[in-house]
Parts: structure tokens; C-alpha cells; sequence
């Protein structure tokens, strides 16, 4: 790559730092040089966080049926799935599975929904009421 | 305490770590390309039967750790390096050796990090920082893709070290006291032996999965994703195929232009004509890369989006392998003079 083809597109990152990139300049030697995003990778991100969100439209609408509890939303939130979030929380998975039936969660002793919360760095009442705070 | 310690931004985090962590010892001779080539980062690895974040596991470099491991063992530089089950301890470990004015490189997970914006924000365990001080609660961090220098707090930070999920850092932590010199011939050493040992992950690893072989794989996986999966999900698959090359860290074209600039600086070492005309065939492999990658957005931007593109892409990565073996066996090939 050249120097003057690296791109400087603004990305989410580029606001905050510009990343390093490794080009080559008129005699061919490579320098670093500095690149505040590339449209390529800003829309392969997108591709990702499109996907994502649908995940959690889709984890919320269940909840908001009473399918399920907040935890299947944190979940998706969180881009966590079972096995994450029994390595975060210590349940087994088949425990989280069972704590997700909403007859289940409703009994759900404040220790085991403090490890819940702590795990998906909310407070326990923003995890009852599926309150999400930008962070 | 704040100990001296001068932050470079670099490409590549476990290679600008390392390249970080011996300034003082190596007088700034061990930069960040040399890092990466002596610890043979480059590297790729399709594994088709399991997935990370709902898409393929892609690696275009090698296992995390494993570059500041081989880069030191090659400089004849040891390494202390520590794992915790308590975060306690973890902790005390890391004030103490902060204490003694030693900056440490740790091994954190990417999802809690706080000073990254949000949408960067995967369960990715293998970044690595280094710790150069604490005022207050608050750790001073040194994060080489920023920037500038920044902080975490000690709950963030242990956040961080304790990330869970594939590759848990578990608190691992990794420094060295070396204080002596680096000769330049065994620059030359490590640099010839950084080589080999990427000529082999490249070449010679069995399986159709990883080196040059990897890549071939995929290119012919592609060509059926749209088949195999709906063009929904091989979007997402070609998405994070991208994201996986070019995201920060890499320098740009999957590692490929480091590994380029690699051979250039191994050039000044060892003065063999071989490496500059090899270290432009790895530019045009990192271009070829970033080719695809444009390609792979018309597709999952929507523009594109037949089969025909699809083999397009595939066909791109075939390429790609063809000259990376090209490369490699070249490397392979260079017969090392006796340099004075």
C-alpha cells in the first residue's frame, strides 16, 4: 500500500484515535503512517452491529411477551451466549437456561440475580426492568 | 507512582507491546516490524467447525502471547510471565512490580475496556497494554493502537484482566528485568530464525486448514457460502472475513504490510537482495487482500451479490494463496550469507 492510498475515512475509532497503518513512500520503503478509518471495514463493522441489534430487538420482543426474563436481553446485549455467560456468572449453563422460564426468575434469591447483574454490568433493578444505560 | 516510560502508538498490539517493553534493553533497535517478524506473528487459520460472534474463526496472526514469547526466547531475553486465580493476588503483583519502577504488559479482554468506543467492543481476550504506574484509583495505561496514553480505573482494569471466554487472560501479566544489550548478530540470528519458523506455519503445517493452504480452503468455501448458507448469513461471514483482516491492529491487509516492512528492516541486518524483492511480493499479497475486501463490501453493502461474485471472491483468495506460497517457498529458498 502507498502512503497517499491509505484511507482516512472517519470511523467510530477515528473520533477517538487514529490507528497505524504500514505504507510505502516514493522509494518504496515502508513507513508508518497514520489512517482515521477505512469506509471498507466501517461498513463490515456495520454488517456486524445490524445483526447484533436485530439479535436484541428480537431477545426484548420475547421478553416483552413474557416468554422469557431480562436475561435472554442482557444476553444478546451483551453479545453474550451460555457458555460466556456461565464463565462470567459461575451458574452452569443448564442453570442459566432453567433461570431464563420467567416462573423460575420470578423466585430468583437477590445473590443469584446479583451475579446476573455484576455479569452484565447492571444494577439488579435495571436488570428486572430491562433498563440499559449507554456505557 | 509513575514510572518513566514513553508511550508509542503501534499497529499491532501484541507486537507493539513487545517492541515497547524492550526499548530500555535493545536501545530502540527492536521495532515494532522486527517484533513481528522475529516472533513469526504472520499467519493464517480458517476453522470451519466453530464460530465467534455467530461467523467464522478467521486469524490472520499467530496464537496471542506467542509473539512477545518467541521474540524474546529468539533475543536470548528471559521472560517472567504469570497467570492468577485470585484477583487479589493478581493485583498486589502488579502494584509490587509497579513499585519496583517495572512497567508490565498484561493480557486483558476488549469487551469491558472502557476507553474503546462501543461499537469496537467484542469479547476479544487477546489485547494486550501495558501498566506504567497508579495515581490515585486510577492505573496508567498504555495502550499501543491509541494514541496517547490513558487510564483505568482498578475495578475497570481488573474488569479487564479477568475477562472470561475463549483465551481468558486470567489476570496473565509478563515483563522482563533484561537490562543488558542486544548484539546485533544475534538480531541476525533471531531475525533468520523468526523466518523459518514462519516459512513452517505457513507451509508446512498439516491439515488444509492453516498457512497457505487455509487460505486456498476458504477461497473454495467462499464460492459456496451462498449456496451452503443464504445470502443473509454469508454477508455476515464475508463481514467479519474483513473485519478480521483489516481491524485495528493489523497494520492493514491482514498483517501482511508489516510483515513487508519486516523484511525491509531484516534487509539492514542481513544485506541479501532476496528480501527486498520478497518483501514486495508480501505488498502485493497485503494489496491483493485489501482488493478483496472491496470486493467482499460491494457484496455485503448489497451492490453485489451473484454467485458469480461469489466465485469472484473466492477466486481472489486462490490467488492470494498462490503468491503467499510463492513467498514463503522463496523465503524458504534464501541461502544466508556469512554477513560480518
Amino acid at each position: 500500500m502507498k502512503k497517499e492510498n491509505v484511507p482516512q475515512d472517519l470511523s467510530a475509532l477515528g473520533k477517538i484515535t487514529k490507528e497505524v497503518c504500514y505504507a510505502t513512500d516514493e522509494s518504496g520503503k515502508y513507513a508508518t503512517q497514520l489512517s482515521s478509518g477505512w469506509d471498507v471495514k466501517i461498513n463490515a463493522l456495520d454488517v456486524a452491529w445490524e445483526d447484533i441489534n436485530e439479535r436484541i430487538a428480537a431477545a426484548r420482543q420475547k421478553v416483552l411477551n413474557q416468554e422469557t426474563r431480562p436475561i435472554l436481553f442482557f444476553m444478546a446485549y451483551r453479545l453474550m451466549d451460555l457458555k460466556l455467560l456461565a464463565d462470567y456468572t459461575g451458574f452452569w449453563q443448564w442453570q442459566i437456561k432453567r433461570h431464563l422460564k420467567p416462573e423460575i426468575f420470578n423466585g430468583l434469591s437477590d445473590k443469584k440475580l446479583q451475579k446476573y447483574a455484576e455479569a452484565f454490568n447492571v444494577s439488579v433493578a435495571d436488570l428486572k426492568t430491562m433498563t440499559v444505560h449507554e456505557n | 507512582m509513575k514510572i518513566d516510560f514513553e508511550h508509542r502508538q503501534s499497529a499491532h498490539c501484541e507486537s507493539g507491546v513487545t517492541s515497547n517493553l524492550l526499548r530500555d534493553s535493545s536501545g530502540g533497535k527492536i521495532t515494532e516490524p522486527l517484533a513481528f517478524g522475529i516472533g513469526a506473528g504472520l499467519f493464517y487459520a480458517y476453522i470451519p467447525f466453530i464460530s465467534i460472534n455467530n461467523g467464522p474463526a478467521i486469524a490472520f496472526r499467530t496464537m496471542p502471547g506467542w509473539i512477545f514469547k518467541r521474540t524474546c526466547r529468539s533475543l536470548g531475553i528471559p521472560v517472567i510471565r504469570k497467570k492468577f486465580n485470585s484477583r487479589a493476588k493478581a493485583e498486589t503483583f502488579l502494584q509490587d512490580r509497579l513499585n519496583e519502577g517495572q512497567p508490565v504488559g498484561c493480557q486483558v479482554g476488549v469487551y469491558y475496556l472502557s476507553y474503546f468506543p462501543k461499537e469496537y467492543r467484542f469479547h476479544f481476550n487477546a489485547h494486550n497494554l501495558i501498566v506504567y504506574g497508579k495515581e490515585g484509583d486510577n492505573y496508567l495505561i498504555s495502550d499501543p493502537i491509541m494514541e496517547t496514553p490513558t487510564t483505568l480505573t482498578s475495578y475497570e482494569l481488573e474488569r479487564v484482566r479477568f475477562a472470561k471466554g475463549a483465551l481468558a487472560p486470567k489476570g496473565q501479566l509478563y515483563y522482563t528485568q533484561y537490562k543488558g544489550e542486544i548484539s546485533n548478530d544475534r538480531i541476525r540470528q533471531a531475525i533468520k530464525s523468526g523466518i523459518k519458523r514462519n516459512v513452517f506455519n505457513m507451509l508446512s503445517i498439516p491439515g488444509p486448514f492453516a498457512g497457505v493452504k487455509g487460505i486456498r480452503y476458504t477461497g473454495n468455501q467462499i464460492k459456496k457460502w451462498r449456496d451452503k448458507l443464504g445470502l443473509d448469513k454469508a454477508k455476515l461471514y464475508l463481514a467479519q472475513l474483513v473485519r478480521m483482516q483489516e481491524e485495528i491492529g493489523t497494520g492493514g491487509g491482514g498483517f501482511r504490510y508489516i510483515y513487508a516492512a519486516f523484511l525491509q528492516e531484516a534487509h539492514t541486518y542481513l544485506p541479501q537482495e532476496e528480501l527486498l524483492d520478497i518483501s514486495r511480493l508480501f505488498t502485493h499479497a497485503g494489496d491483493k487482500w485489501r482488493e478483496a475486501a472491496i470486493h467482499a463490501a460491494g457484496i455485503y453493502k448489497g451492490r453485489l451479490g451473484s454467485q458469480q461474485d461469489f466465485d469472484t471472491m473466492g477466486n481472489y483468495l486462490l490467488e492470494i494463496a498462490g503468491l503467499e506460497k510463492e513467498a514463503f517457498i522463496k523465503l524458504k529458498n534464501i541461502k544466508w550469507g556469512t554477513v560480518s
